[in-house]
């Protein structure tokens, strides 16, 4: 037998990783399953009508369903990989990687590339429940905004990922920073609540410098039915980029492959202790 | 036979620590080389060096004629490691884990033979983490030699086995070793690099303490003899009974060991000197050396 080709190593590393989401049922609980849960209870909470709603000229799940598909994006890649690459360094997985001969760019491939494609399916369902079980507007001629938007999107999100993942010592600590960084922002970026047309100059600063906001508004003006086609926000997308960018150069300079002395005793999930 | 592996005045410091302290040795092609030495001596230092995890502070390391921590993908291409602190993804059967690690290598040895070798044919598709602790361990093994590699690192490779696994594990190693594969092995039991290994270097505290063949290491340690008694309160120095003596003296508290191999007249001289004092010697004993000592002597006590 020999090598497979570079593409094929990819794909097969996509559905590694893949079938390890799948595995693990409270990660795609958290990911799939709850943002779903909160849209359905929105809707039930404020109605459905744009009518003195507390959205206003919108109905609510117009307002939610693109907030909470960007919601869920962003745990699908942001918290799902700072906490499987934390995990994985803990456990020595990744140390064993860098034993073979896989390139370590291929293993970071597969790990984006599957929580990427977690998130295609999160987008799908829940703007599919949207369009479906609250009228939600959804155009043809704006799909190519939306898919744009959601590349560029997910692909910082998974950046910033692979950056936590470097500055977190311990899984457990990748998992509370990813909490601790993804849910405020939620709250201040048009995600959970709509800030409406004059929040606290303070609130609006913080949101704007932060990326979760640029992608929930970019995703929201594709799906928004006043918008004008092709209703993609450039300027939003290029705040995007730059957090890209952001996260590229932190994952660089601190991520690594070997297991941080200290973090967690030194145990891997086999209890056995690590030689130094 | 040609040089597999060839190591010059290796050094790793972490900060003022010498965790590898100038150490050197070869190992041949074909060759079962065991690194023994007790937790801390600088074995998984040294190993982690030739397999490229680590650089060396100073020195010269050459493996399969590449500098490992330059040696990238073609040099990881060759050499199978089986690491004691490398975990393995749970969820995954024991099937899908080696299909997925030994898509990389340029050849590999085929997943079912693998299965077969390591003894897991019924939990091939069990998932790693509902194995046991040594069903755990085969994989891993399996891991190190999906890629069919020239050269195979083994840390530790039977720490917390029972016996029957530990030998099952050992008939598997002197298995691969007649297929012609180079073995470096790192272990902190005696018996393990007795067994196994073709020549062993002891180290302790970062340095090379002994090297040679188990044999060699027999001969030129273990054919002494060890006499040790409890010495009685005395009054004076000690100097006129142990300055004549020809072996090595050791003392703890008031238990003296002398390593002699002219134990003849060593015991001579004592048992003349406490009769002149009119002492009785405690617990006095002769009794010839055997490997565990010496290694625990080269090692510095207890392990």
């Amino acid at each position: 037998m020999t090598r497979r080709s570079t593409p094929a190593l990819v794909l097969l590393h996509i559905r590694a990783q893949n079938r390890l989401f799948w595995r693990v049922p409270i990660g795609a609980f958290f990911t799939l399953a709850l943002p779903v849960i909160m849209l359905v209870l929105f809707v039930a909470l404020f109605g459905n009508e744009p009518e003195g709603s507390v959205v206003g000229t919108i109905t609510p799940a117009q307002f939610y369903t693109p907030a909470l598909a960007v919601f869920s994006v962003g745990s699908a890649t942001y918290t799902n990989i700072a906490i499987n690459l934390s995990t994985r360094r803990e456990e020595g997985i990744l140390r064993r990687v860098r034993g073979t001969p896989l390139p370590p760019w291929v293993y970071m491939a597969g790990a984006v590339g599957s929580a990427v494609w977690i998130g295609v399916i999160a987008l799908v369902v829940m703007v599919g429940l949207g369009v479906i079980a609250y009228d939600v507007n959804l155009e043809v001629a704006k799909l190519p905004a939306m898919a744009l938007t959601f590349v560029v999107g997910s692909m910082c999100f998974a950046m910033l990922g692979i950056a936590l993942a470097g500055v977190a010592k311990s899984a457990s600590s990748a998992s509370a920073l990813a909490n601790a960084t993804i849910l405020p922002m939620a709250f201040i970026s048009n995600i959970f609540i709509n800030l409406g047309t004059n929040p606290p100059e303070w609130l609006q600063v913080l949101g704007d410098l932060l990326p979760l906001r640029h992608f929930g508004l970019a995703f929201a003006e594709a799906m928004s039915p006043f918008s004008e086609t092709p209703a993609i926000l450039w300027d939003r997308l290029g705040v995007l980029l730059l957090w890209t960018a952001v996260g590229a150069l932190l994952a660089r300079w601190r991520f690594r492959w070997d297991p941080v002395p200290g973090a967690n005793g030194r145990t891997t999930r086999r209890g056995r202790r690590t030689t130094a | 036979m040609a040089t597999a592996i060839e190591v010059r005045g290796l050094v790793k410091t972490y900060g003022e620590s010498r965790a590898v302290d100038g150490i050197s040795f070869s190992v041949e092609e074909g060759e079962v080389f065991a690194i023994l030495g007790p937790n801390g001596a600088g074995k998984s230092t040294t190993v982690e060096i030739l397999e490229g995890h680590r650089d060396p502070t100073d020195g010269e390391v050459s493996v399969l004629g590449i500098d490992p921590s330059r040696g990238g993908r073609s040099f990881r291409d060759r050499i199978g490691i089986v690491l004691q602190s490398a975990g393995i993804d749970r969820e995954l059967s024991v099937r899908e884990v080696l299909d997925f690690y030994g898509a990389a290598y340029s050849s590999r040895r085929p997943t079912d033979e693998l299965i077969e070798l390591v003894e897991l044919g019924e939990k091939a598709d069990d998932r790693v983490g509902t194995l046991s602790g040594g069903q755990q361990r085969r994989v891993d093994l399996a891991l190190g030699l999906v890629g069919d590699p020239e050269l195979i690192f083994l840390d530790e490779p039977t720490t917390g086995f029972d016996p029957g696994a530990r030998r099952r594990s050992w008939d598997l190693i002197t298995n691969l070793r007649s297929l012609g594969r180079t073995i470096v092995l790192t272990t902190h039991y005696l018996d393990e690099a007795e067994h196994l290994a073709d020549r062993v270097a002891v180290l302790s505290e970062g340095r090379i303490v002994a090297e040679g063949s188990p044999a060699s290491l027999r001969s030129s340690f273990g054919s002494g003899t060890t006499i040790s008694f409890d010495l009685p309160a005395v009054d004076g120095s000690l100097s006129d009974l142990l300055d004549p003596l020809t072996g090595e003296v050791r003392g703890r508290d008031r238990r003296i060991e002398i390593l002699t191999s002219s134990p003849t007249s060593d015991l001579a001289h004592i048992t003349t000197w406490a009769v002149a004092h009119d002492l009785e010697l405690g617990s006095l004993q002769v009794a010839s050396t055997d490997l565990e000592d010496v290694y625990l002597q080269l090692v510095g006590g207890d392990t």
